[in-house]
Protein backbone atom coordinates (compact mmCIF):
# COMPACT_ATOMS: atom_id res chain seq x y z
CA UNK A 1 0.00 0.00 0.00
CA UNK A 2 1.16 3.38 -0.78
CA UNK A 3 2.66 4.99 2.34
CA UNK A 4 -0.04 7.92 1.95
CA UNK A 5 -3.07 6.18 1.67
CA UNK A 6 -2.01 4.01 4.39
CA UNK A 7 -1.46 7.59 6.81
CA UNK A 8 -4.92 8.28 5.86
CA UNK A 9 -6.35 4.99 6.95
CA UNK A 10 -4.26 5.10 10.17
CA UNK A 11 -5.87 8.85 10.75
CA UNK A 12 -9.63 7.52 9.64
CA UNK A 13 -8.96 4.49 12.04
CA UNK A 14 -7.57 6.69 15.02
CA UNK A 15 -10.79 8.71 14.42
CA UNK A 16 -12.80 5.81 14.48
CA UNK A 17 -13.52 5.60 18.80
CA UNK A 18 -13.95 9.13 19.61
CA UNK A 19 -15.95 10.15 17.01
CA UNK A 20 -17.96 7.42 17.65
CA UNK A 21 -18.13 7.84 21.62
CA UNK A 22 -19.19 11.61 20.78
CA UNK A 23 -21.91 10.78 18.30
CA UNK A 24 -23.04 7.99 20.58
CA UNK A 25 -23.13 10.68 23.56
CA UNK A 26 -25.08 12.79 21.16
CA UNK A 27 -27.66 10.75 20.44
CA UNK A 28 -27.93 9.57 24.11
CA UNK A 29 -28.51 13.06 25.40
CA UNK A 30 -31.04 13.78 22.65
CA UNK A 31 -33.33 11.48 22.87
CA UNK A 32 -33.40 11.83 26.67
CA UNK A 33 -31.65 8.15 27.84
CA UNK A 34 -29.19 10.80 29.43
CA UNK A 35 -29.23 14.41 31.02
CA UNK A 36 -25.82 15.22 30.32
CA UNK A 37 -25.62 18.02 32.76
CA UNK A 38 -22.42 16.51 33.83
CA UNK A 39 -21.16 15.70 30.70
CA UNK A 40 -22.77 17.99 27.97
CA UNK A 41 -22.79 16.62 24.72
CA UNK A 42 -20.55 17.61 21.78
CA UNK A 43 -22.73 20.00 20.32
CA UNK A 44 -23.21 21.93 23.68
CA UNK A 45 -19.15 22.17 24.44
CA UNK A 46 -19.11 23.66 20.67
CA UNK A 47 -21.57 26.09 21.28
CA UNK A 48 -20.14 27.38 24.56
CA UNK A 49 -16.56 27.69 22.95
CA UNK A 50 -18.09 29.65 19.62
CA UNK A 51 -20.03 31.84 22.55
CA UNK A 52 -16.55 32.65 24.16
CA UNK A 53 -15.04 33.16 21.09
CA UNK A 54 -17.78 35.16 19.70
CA UNK A 55 -18.10 37.40 23.09
CA UNK A 56 -13.82 38.03 22.35
CA UNK A 57 -13.76 36.26 25.90
CA UNK A 58 -12.10 33.55 24.53
CA UNK A 59 -8.95 35.85 23.59
CA UNK A 60 -8.57 37.64 26.44
CA UNK A 61 -8.54 34.19 28.48
CA UNK A 62 -5.97 32.73 26.02
CA UNK A 63 -4.13 35.88 25.56
CA UNK A 64 -3.71 36.15 29.15
CA UNK A 65 -2.64 32.25 29.46
CA UNK A 66 0.09 32.82 26.70
CA UNK A 67 1.55 35.32 28.13
CA UNK A 68 2.00 33.94 31.45
CA UNK A 69 3.20 30.71 29.74
CA UNK A 70 5.52 33.28 27.55
CA UNK A 71 7.11 35.51 30.08
CA UNK A 72 7.64 31.99 32.76
CA UNK A 73 9.21 30.12 29.67
CA UNK A 74 11.67 33.28 28.70
CA UNK A 75 12.69 33.25 32.63
CA UNK A 76 13.03 29.99 33.37
CA UNK A 77 14.83 29.38 29.81
CA UNK A 78 17.40 32.09 29.86
CA UNK A 79 18.07 30.75 33.88
CA UNK A 80 18.13 27.15 32.37
CA UNK A 81 20.91 28.21 29.80
CA UNK A 82 22.73 30.26 31.80
CA UNK A 83 23.39 27.38 34.34
CA UNK A 84 23.20 24.54 32.32
CA UNK A 85 26.07 26.23 30.27
CA UNK A 86 28.15 27.39 33.50
CA UNK A 87 27.33 23.62 35.21
CA UNK A 88 28.93 22.06 32.18
CA UNK A 89 32.17 24.67 31.62
CA UNK A 90 33.33 25.27 34.79
CA UNK A 91 33.97 22.56 37.22
CA UNK A 92 33.85 24.75 39.78
CA UNK A 93 30.23 25.79 39.34
CA UNK A 94 29.48 22.28 38.89
CA UNK A 95 30.37 21.26 42.36
CA UNK A 96 29.06 24.01 43.92
CA UNK A 97 25.43 23.98 42.35
CA UNK A 98 24.76 21.18 40.72
CA UNK A 99 23.94 18.68 43.57
CA UNK A 100 21.72 21.63 44.48
CA UNK A 101 19.90 22.24 41.46
CA UNK A 102 19.61 17.92 41.09
CA UNK A 103 17.88 17.91 44.72
CA UNK A 104 15.57 21.34 44.35
CA UNK A 105 14.52 19.41 41.08
CA UNK A 106 13.26 16.42 43.04
CA UNK A 107 11.04 18.22 44.92
CA UNK A 108 6.93 18.56 42.80
CA UNK A 109 6.89 21.73 41.48
CA UNK A 110 3.35 22.39 42.82
CA UNK A 111 5.30 21.55 46.33
CA UNK A 112 6.08 25.24 45.97
CA UNK A 113 2.69 27.24 45.36
CA UNK A 114 1.74 27.51 48.88
CA UNK A 115 5.30 28.85 49.79
CA UNK A 116 5.03 31.19 46.59
CA UNK A 117 1.64 32.74 47.29
CA UNK A 118 3.09 33.60 50.98
CA UNK A 119 5.99 35.12 49.38
CA UNK A 120 4.74 37.30 46.48
CA UNK A 121 0.83 36.93 46.73
CA UNK A 122 -1.50 35.90 43.88
CA UNK A 123 -0.58 38.27 41.45
CA UNK A 124 1.17 37.54 38.22
CA UNK A 125 4.61 36.98 40.05
CA UNK A 126 3.99 34.02 41.69
CA UNK A 127 2.22 32.66 38.48
CA UNK A 128 4.98 33.53 36.17
CA UNK A 129 7.89 32.22 38.78
CA UNK A 130 5.66 28.31 39.19
CA UNK A 131 5.69 28.28 35.08
CA UNK A 132 9.73 29.34 35.18
CA UNK A 133 10.88 26.84 37.69
CA UNK A 134 8.60 23.79 35.92
CA UNK A 135 10.72 24.91 32.43
CA UNK A 136 13.84 25.80 34.17
CA UNK A 137 14.74 22.08 35.02
CA UNK A 138 14.97 20.64 31.47
CA UNK A 139 16.18 23.12 29.76
CA UNK A 140 18.90 22.98 32.45
CA UNK A 141 19.40 18.90 31.97
CA UNK A 142 19.05 19.38 28.58
CA UNK A 143 21.77 22.05 28.04
CA UNK A 144 24.50 20.87 30.62
CA UNK A 145 23.85 17.25 29.00
CA UNK A 146 24.12 18.20 25.71
CA UNK A 147 27.59 20.39 26.79
CA UNK A 148 29.13 18.00 28.68
CA UNK A 149 29.01 15.70 25.95
CA UNK A 150 30.19 17.09 22.83
CA UNK A 151 32.65 15.19 21.67
CA UNK A 152 36.31 15.94 22.57
CA UNK A 153 37.45 14.86 19.13
CA UNK A 154 35.15 17.62 17.57
CA UNK A 155 37.00 20.52 19.45
CA UNK A 156 40.61 18.91 18.35
CA UNK A 157 39.56 19.00 14.62
CA UNK A 158 38.68 22.82 15.81
CA UNK A 159 42.13 23.18 16.90
CA UNK A 160 44.13 21.87 14.22
CA UNK A 161 42.64 24.21 12.06
CA UNK A 162 43.31 26.77 14.51
CA UNK A 163 39.46 28.02 14.81
CA UNK A 164 39.75 30.71 17.27
CA UNK A 165 37.93 30.39 20.50
CA UNK A 166 34.58 32.57 19.20
CA UNK A 167 34.90 30.82 16.06
CA UNK A 168 34.80 27.85 18.34
CA UNK A 169 32.05 28.16 20.49
CA UNK A 170 30.31 29.49 17.54
CA UNK A 171 30.78 27.27 14.80
CA UNK A 172 31.26 24.02 16.56
CA UNK A 173 29.87 23.82 20.38
CA UNK A 174 26.91 25.68 20.04
CA UNK A 175 25.76 24.17 16.24
CA UNK A 176 26.66 20.92 18.78
CA UNK A 177 24.83 21.06 21.38
CA UNK A 178 21.63 22.79 19.50
CA UNK A 179 19.73 19.78 19.21
CA UNK A 180 19.42 18.55 22.63
CA UNK A 181 18.90 22.42 23.76
CA UNK A 182 16.28 22.36 21.41
CA UNK A 183 14.55 19.27 22.94
CA UNK A 184 15.04 21.01 26.03
CA UNK A 185 13.30 23.67 25.44
CA UNK A 186 10.59 21.96 23.87
CA UNK A 187 9.66 19.85 27.00
CA UNK A 188 10.14 23.00 29.39
CA UNK A 189 7.30 24.90 27.12
CA UNK A 190 5.12 21.46 27.68
CA UNK A 191 5.81 22.22 31.32
CA UNK A 192 5.10 25.15 31.30
CA UNK A 193 1.68 24.51 29.81
CA UNK A 194 1.03 21.92 33.08
CA UNK A 195 2.25 24.75 34.91
CA UNK A 196 0.30 27.60 34.00
CA UNK A 197 -2.67 25.71 34.43
CA UNK A 198 -1.83 25.17 38.38
CA UNK A 199 -0.95 28.52 38.72
CA UNK A 200 -4.32 29.63 37.34
CA UNK A 201 -5.49 27.54 39.72
CA UNK A 202 -4.11 29.16 42.72
CA UNK A 203 -6.35 32.40 41.57
CA UNK A 204 -6.37 34.21 38.88
CA UNK A 205 -9.58 36.59 37.42
CA UNK A 206 -8.80 35.55 33.90
CA UNK A 207 -6.98 33.29 32.07
CA UNK A 208 -8.29 29.34 30.81
CA UNK A 209 -7.15 28.28 34.10
CA UNK A 210 -9.46 31.00 35.65
CA UNK A 211 -11.69 29.62 33.15
CA UNK A 212 -11.63 26.01 34.69
CA UNK A 213 -12.57 27.16 38.19
CA UNK A 214 -15.33 29.20 37.49
CA UNK A 215 -16.88 26.55 35.10
CA UNK A 216 -16.40 23.73 38.49
CA UNK A 217 -17.70 26.59 40.99
CA UNK A 218 -20.65 27.70 39.00
CA UNK A 219 -21.17 24.30 37.22
CA UNK A 220 -21.04 24.68 34.10
CA UNK A 221 -18.92 21.45 32.58
CA UNK A 222 -19.31 22.53 29.11
CA UNK A 223 -17.34 25.76 29.95
CA UNK A 224 -14.73 23.14 31.65
CA UNK A 225 -14.48 21.11 28.54
CA UNK A 226 -14.44 24.23 26.41
CA UNK A 227 -11.10 25.23 28.26
CA UNK A 228 -9.54 21.91 28.17
CA UNK A 229 -9.95 22.32 24.22
CA UNK A 230 -9.12 25.76 24.32
CA UNK A 231 -5.81 24.41 26.42
CA UNK A 232 -4.80 21.65 24.26
CA UNK A 233 -5.22 23.67 21.07
CA UNK A 234 -2.94 26.35 22.17
CA UNK A 235 -0.20 23.76 23.73
CA UNK A 236 0.07 22.27 20.49
CA UNK A 237 0.28 25.75 18.45
CA UNK A 238 2.63 26.87 20.92
CA UNK A 239 5.03 23.46 20.33
CA UNK A 240 4.02 23.96 16.51
CA UNK A 241 5.33 27.37 16.30
CA UNK A 242 8.48 26.52 18.40
CA UNK A 243 9.59 23.79 16.06
CA UNK A 244 8.77 25.87 12.91
CA UNK A 245 11.26 28.79 14.50
CA UNK A 246 13.82 26.54 15.42
CA UNK A 247 13.96 24.24 12.22
CA UNK A 248 16.30 26.64 10.41
CA UNK A 249 18.82 25.89 12.90
CA UNK A 250 18.91 22.15 12.42
CA UNK A 251 17.96 21.73 9.02
CA UNK A 252 20.72 19.34 8.43
CA UNK A 253 18.91 16.77 10.91
CA UNK A 254 16.22 17.04 8.35
CA UNK A 255 18.21 14.71 5.92
CA UNK A 256 19.53 12.84 9.06
CA UNK A 257 15.50 11.96 9.47
CA UNK A 258 15.08 11.35 5.75
CA UNK A 259 17.75 8.70 5.60
CA UNK A 260 16.52 6.70 8.75
CA UNK B 1 43.31 5.32 -13.79
CA UNK B 2 44.94 4.94 -10.29
CA UNK B 3 47.23 3.13 -11.92
CA UNK B 4 48.31 5.14 -14.48
CA UNK B 5 49.28 8.03 -12.35
CA UNK B 6 51.24 5.36 -9.68
CA UNK B 7 53.07 5.14 -13.40
CA UNK B 8 55.30 8.14 -12.66
CA UNK B 9 58.58 8.17 -11.58
CA UNK B 10 59.43 9.29 -7.79
CA UNK B 11 59.59 12.73 -8.09
CA UNK B 12 63.41 14.15 -8.03
CA UNK B 13 65.07 15.67 -5.12
CA UNK B 14 64.66 19.22 -6.46
CA UNK B 15 61.35 19.11 -6.49
CA UNK B 16 60.50 17.64 -3.14
CA UNK B 17 60.84 21.23 -1.47
CA UNK B 18 57.50 22.02 -0.85
CA UNK B 19 57.45 19.30 1.75
CA UNK B 20 58.89 20.70 5.66
CA UNK B 21 61.60 19.04 7.70
CA UNK B 22 60.89 17.54 10.96
CA UNK B 23 63.25 16.58 13.88
CA UNK B 24 61.92 14.84 16.83
CA UNK B 25 64.82 15.03 18.99
CA UNK B 26 64.25 12.99 22.18
CA UNK B 27 61.03 12.92 23.27
CA UNK B 28 59.25 11.71 25.74
CA UNK B 29 55.57 12.11 27.04
CA UNK B 30 53.68 10.36 30.03
CA UNK B 31 50.25 10.79 31.34
CA UNK B 32 48.55 11.30 34.41
CA UNK B 33 46.04 8.76 35.43
CA UNK B 34 45.01 8.59 38.53
CA UNK B 35 47.52 10.12 39.90
CA UNK B 36 50.22 7.54 38.54
CA UNK B 37 52.42 8.44 35.84
CA UNK B 38 52.12 6.32 32.56
CA UNK B 39 55.19 6.96 30.36
CA UNK B 40 54.01 6.80 26.58
CA UNK B 41 57.37 8.13 24.62
CA UNK B 42 60.90 6.83 25.59
CA UNK B 43 63.43 9.79 24.24
CA UNK B 44 62.26 8.89 20.49
CA UNK B 45 64.85 10.96 18.08
CA UNK B 46 63.38 11.03 14.44
CA UNK B 47 64.58 13.17 11.21
CA UNK B 48 62.26 13.93 8.59
CA UNK B 49 63.95 14.88 4.95
CA UNK B 50 61.49 17.40 3.11
CA UNK B 51 59.20 15.65 0.92
CA UNK B 52 59.86 12.18 2.88
CA UNK B 53 57.35 9.42 3.98
CA UNK B 54 58.13 7.96 6.98
CA UNK B 55 55.92 5.24 8.47
CA UNK B 56 54.79 4.49 12.11
CA UNK B 57 54.62 0.53 13.07
CA UNK B 58 54.19 -0.21 16.76
CA UNK B 59 51.90 -2.25 18.70
CA UNK B 60 48.38 -1.17 19.88
CA UNK B 61 48.42 1.79 22.61
CA UNK B 62 52.14 1.70 22.27
CA UNK B 63 52.05 5.41 22.01
CA UNK B 64 51.78 6.32 18.24
CA UNK B 65 48.63 8.62 18.11
CA UNK B 66 50.65 10.50 21.05
CA UNK B 67 53.35 10.69 18.79
CA UNK B 68 51.71 12.68 16.15
CA UNK B 69 49.53 14.59 18.53
CA UNK B 70 52.66 16.28 19.87
CA UNK B 71 54.03 16.93 16.17
CA UNK B 72 50.57 18.38 15.64
CA UNK B 73 51.42 20.98 18.30
CA UNK B 74 47.90 19.94 20.33
CA UNK B 75 49.90 18.82 23.41
CA UNK B 76 53.36 19.92 24.55
CA UNK B 77 56.01 17.05 24.73
CA UNK B 78 56.75 16.39 28.14
CA UNK B 79 60.71 16.83 27.23
CA UNK B 80 62.71 16.91 24.28
CA UNK B 81 62.27 19.22 21.25
CA UNK B 82 60.11 18.70 18.06
CA UNK B 83 60.61 21.34 14.96
CA UNK B 84 59.40 21.75 11.72
CA UNK B 85 62.01 23.70 9.21
CA UNK B 86 63.87 24.14 12.26
CA UNK B 87 61.02 26.31 13.97
CA UNK B 88 59.95 24.98 17.32
CA UNK B 89 56.33 23.52 17.27
CA UNK B 90 54.29 25.63 19.89
CA UNK B 91 51.07 24.70 19.01
CA UNK B 92 49.01 23.27 15.75
CA UNK B 93 49.56 25.09 12.57
CA UNK B 94 48.29 25.06 9.10
CA UNK B 95 51.10 24.26 7.26
CA UNK B 96 51.23 20.60 9.93
CA UNK B 97 48.21 18.88 9.53
CA UNK B 98 46.93 15.81 11.45
CA UNK B 99 44.05 13.70 10.11
CA UNK B 100 42.51 11.47 12.55
CA UNK B 101 42.02 8.29 13.33
CA UNK B 102 38.43 8.98 12.88
CA UNK B 103 37.31 11.10 10.05
CA UNK B 104 35.39 13.59 12.37
CA UNK B 105 33.20 14.98 10.08
CA UNK B 106 30.98 18.06 11.40
CA UNK B 107 27.77 16.31 11.24
CA UNK B 108 25.70 20.02 11.24
CA UNK B 109 28.16 20.97 8.01
CA UNK B 110 27.99 19.60 4.08
CA UNK B 111 30.86 17.95 3.14
CA UNK B 112 32.01 21.30 1.24
CA UNK B 113 31.36 23.18 5.07
CA UNK B 114 33.71 20.61 6.42
CA UNK B 115 36.27 21.07 3.79
CA UNK B 116 36.24 24.42 4.10
CA UNK B 117 36.83 24.60 7.64
CA UNK B 118 40.85 25.98 7.51
CA UNK B 119 40.09 28.96 4.90
CA UNK B 120 37.32 29.50 7.15
CA UNK B 121 39.65 29.82 9.76
CA UNK B 122 42.28 31.62 8.05
CA UNK B 123 39.88 34.34 6.55
CA UNK B 124 40.00 32.92 3.22
CA UNK B 125 36.67 33.99 1.40
CA UNK B 126 35.89 34.31 -2.33
CA UNK B 127 37.67 31.36 -3.19
CA UNK B 128 36.49 29.06 -0.55
CA UNK B 129 34.24 26.70 -2.19
CA UNK B 130 36.18 26.75 -5.09
CA UNK B 131 38.91 25.74 -3.55
CA UNK B 132 37.39 22.94 -1.24
CA UNK B 133 35.66 21.80 -4.35
CA UNK B 134 39.17 21.42 -6.13
CA UNK B 135 40.46 19.40 -3.30
CA UNK B 136 37.00 17.05 -3.25
CA UNK B 137 38.31 16.53 -7.06
CA UNK B 138 41.63 15.60 -6.07
CA UNK B 139 40.22 12.52 -3.53
CA UNK B 140 37.79 11.45 -5.75
CA UNK B 141 34.50 13.09 -4.30
CA UNK B 142 33.66 15.66 -6.73
CA UNK B 143 29.66 16.11 -7.00
CA UNK B 144 29.59 15.07 -3.46
CA UNK B 145 29.78 18.56 -2.24
CA UNK B 146 26.53 19.70 -0.83
CA UNK B 147 26.10 16.26 0.53
CA UNK B 148 25.74 16.00 4.62
CA UNK B 149 28.67 13.95 6.39
CA UNK B 150 25.90 10.77 7.43
CA UNK B 151 25.35 10.71 3.48
CA UNK B 152 28.97 9.43 3.04
CA UNK B 153 30.03 5.61 2.83
CA UNK B 154 33.05 5.59 5.65
CA UNK B 155 36.03 5.58 2.76
CA UNK B 156 34.28 8.22 1.43
CA UNK B 157 34.12 10.09 4.76
CA UNK B 158 38.03 9.29 5.29
CA UNK B 159 38.67 11.25 1.77
CA UNK B 160 36.32 14.23 2.86
CA UNK B 161 38.67 14.13 6.32
CA UNK B 162 41.76 14.18 3.87
CA UNK B 163 40.26 16.99 1.22
CA UNK B 164 40.06 19.14 4.57
CA UNK B 165 43.57 18.59 5.43
CA UNK B 166 45.12 18.80 1.64
CA UNK B 167 42.74 22.20 1.04
CA UNK B 168 45.44 24.01 3.20
CA UNK B 169 48.47 22.50 1.32
CA UNK B 170 50.03 21.12 4.41
CA UNK B 171 53.94 20.96 4.08
CA UNK B 172 53.72 18.54 6.66
CA UNK B 173 50.69 16.02 6.16
CA UNK B 174 50.29 13.71 9.72
CA UNK B 175 47.84 10.05 9.23
CA UNK B 176 47.00 8.61 11.83
CA UNK B 177 45.68 5.38 10.90
CA UNK B 178 43.53 6.79 8.07
CA UNK B 179 42.69 3.55 6.59
CA UNK B 180 42.15 1.13 9.60
CA UNK B 181 38.25 0.96 9.37
CA UNK B 182 38.26 0.45 5.35
CA UNK B 183 37.27 -2.65 3.76
CA UNK B 184 40.24 -4.07 1.91
CA UNK B 185 39.24 -2.94 -1.51
CA UNK B 186 39.22 0.60 -0.77
CA UNK B 187 42.28 0.28 1.79
CA UNK B 188 43.89 -0.51 -1.14
CA UNK B 189 42.58 2.62 -3.75
CA UNK B 190 43.47 4.74 -0.86
CA UNK B 191 46.60 4.05 -0.58
CA UNK B 192 46.84 4.32 -4.43
CA UNK B 193 45.55 7.64 -3.74
CA UNK B 194 47.64 9.13 -0.98
CA UNK B 195 50.47 7.47 -2.57
CA UNK B 196 49.61 10.26 -5.71
CA UNK B 197 48.82 13.04 -3.92
CA UNK B 198 52.09 12.26 -2.34
CA UNK B 199 54.03 12.30 -5.14
CA UNK B 200 52.10 15.34 -6.79
CA UNK B 201 51.87 17.47 -3.70
CA UNK B 202 55.26 16.64 -2.59
CA UNK B 203 54.15 17.29 1.07
CA UNK B 204 56.17 15.25 4.17
CA UNK B 205 54.43 12.66 4.48
CA UNK B 206 53.95 11.00 8.82
CA UNK B 207 51.95 7.59 8.60
CA UNK B 208 50.84 5.65 11.64
CA UNK B 209 49.32 2.41 10.67
CA UNK B 210 49.26 -0.97 12.29
CA UNK B 211 49.37 -2.84 8.70
CA UNK B 212 53.15 -3.79 7.76
CA UNK B 213 52.09 -4.16 4.21
CA UNK B 214 50.68 -0.67 4.15
CA UNK B 215 53.92 0.46 5.55
CA UNK B 216 55.97 -1.33 2.82
CA UNK B 217 53.58 -0.15 -0.12
CA UNK B 218 53.79 3.57 0.74
CA UNK B 219 56.92 4.74 2.68
CA UNK B 220 60.35 5.67 2.06
CA UNK B 221 61.15 4.49 5.44
CA UNK B 222 59.49 2.14 8.29
CA UNK B 223 59.49 3.03 11.63
CA UNK B 224 59.41 0.09 14.38
CA UNK B 225 58.41 1.02 17.60
CA UNK B 226 58.16 -0.94 20.76
CA UNK B 227 55.37 -1.72 23.41
CA UNK B 228 54.72 1.20 25.95
CA UNK B 229 56.47 2.96 26.24
CA UNK B 230 57.00 3.56 22.87
CA UNK B 231 60.66 3.89 22.06
CA UNK B 232 62.54 3.59 18.50
CA UNK B 233 63.33 -0.01 17.95
CA UNK B 234 63.70 -0.07 14.41
CA UNK B 235 64.64 2.31 11.38
CA UNK B 236 64.40 0.24 8.23
CA UNK B 237 64.74 2.06 4.67
CA UNK B 238 62.19 0.51 1.92
CA UNK B 239 64.63 1.42 -0.98
CA UNK B 240 62.49 0.43 -3.90
CA UNK B 241 61.00 2.28 -6.76
CA UNK B 242 57.29 3.24 -6.91
CA UNK B 243 54.28 1.49 -7.65
CA UNK B 244 55.16 -1.27 -5.63
CA UNK B 245 54.02 -4.32 -5.40
CA UNK B 246 52.51 -6.50 -2.18
CA UNK B 247 54.13 -9.55 -3.79
CA UNK B 248 57.95 -8.53 -4.42
CA UNK B 249 60.87 -10.66 -2.91
CA UNK B 250 62.34 -7.62 -1.41
CA UNK B 251 59.24 -6.36 0.49
CA UNK B 252 58.16 -10.05 1.39
CA UNK B 253 61.42 -10.49 2.99
CA UNK B 254 61.21 -6.93 4.74
CA UNK B 255 57.88 -8.00 6.21
CA UNK B 256 59.33 -10.87 7.85
CA UNK B 257 61.83 -9.27 9.49
CA UNK B 258 59.82 -6.15 10.94
CA UNK B 259 57.11 -8.61 12.05
CA UNK B 260 60.17 -10.48 13.34
CA UNK B 261 60.92 -7.57 15.34
CA UNK B 262 57.25 -7.00 16.59
CA UNK B 263 57.30 -10.59 18.22
CA UNK B 264 55.09 -12.10 15.71
CA UNK B 265 55.03 -15.29 13.75
CA UNK B 266 56.11 -15.57 10.44
N1 LIG C 1 44.57 11.91 27.05
C1 LIG C 1 45.10 10.82 27.62
N2 LIG C 1 45.10 10.70 28.95
C2 LIG C 1 45.65 9.63 29.55
N3 LIG C 1 46.20 8.60 28.89
C3 LIG C 1 46.22 8.66 27.55
C4 LIG C 1 45.67 9.76 26.85
N4 LIG C 1 45.82 9.54 25.52
C5 LIG C 1 46.44 8.35 25.42
N5 LIG C 1 46.69 7.81 26.63
C6 LIG C 1 47.38 6.55 26.91
O1 LIG C 1 48.58 6.57 26.19
C7 LIG C 1 48.84 5.31 25.62
C8 LIG C 1 49.14 5.48 24.15
O2 LIG C 1 47.97 5.94 23.49
P1 LIG C 1 47.97 6.19 21.92
O3 LIG C 1 46.61 6.62 21.57
O4 LIG C 1 49.09 7.07 21.57
O5 LIG C 1 48.25 4.72 21.38
P2 LIG C 1 48.36 4.20 19.88
O6 LIG C 1 49.72 3.68 19.69
O7 LIG C 1 47.88 5.24 18.95
O8 LIG C 1 47.35 2.98 19.89
P3 LIG C 1 46.38 2.44 18.74
O9 LIG C 1 47.23 1.74 17.75
O10 LIG C 1 45.49 1.49 19.46
O11 LIG C 1 45.67 3.63 18.17
C9 LIG C 1 47.63 4.44 25.91
O12 LIG C 1 47.99 3.54 26.94
C10 LIG C 1 46.59 5.39 26.41
O13 LIG C 1 45.87 4.79 27.45
MG1 LIG D 1 46.17 5.49 17.78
Amino acid sequence: MPPLRRGGLAVVLALVLPVTLALGWEVAVDTGAASGRLLPPPSRIGATLADLAASGDLLTHVAATLVRVGLGFLCGAAAGILAGAAVAMLPAVRRLIDPSLQALRAVPSLAWVPLFILWFGILETPKILLIAVGVFFPVYVGVSGAIASVDRKLVEVGRVYRLSRLALARRILLPAVLPATLVGLRTGLGLGFLFVVAAELMGASEGLGYLLVDGQQFGKPDQILAAIIAFALVGKLADTVLVALTRPLTRWQDTVRESL
Amino acid sequence: MVAATLERPLPRAADREAGARLSVEGVSHAFAIRGAALPVLDRIGLAVEPGGFVALLGPSGCGKSTMLRLVAGLEPPDAGRIAVDGARVAGPDPARLLVFQDPTLYPWRTVRGNVALGLEARGVGRERAARADAALRLVGLDGFAEVYPHQLSGGMAQRAALARALVNEPRLLLLDEPLGKLDALTRLAMQAEILRLWQEKRFTALLVTHDVEEALVLAERVIVLSDRPAAIRADIPVDRPYPRHRDDPNLVRLRREILGILGQPT
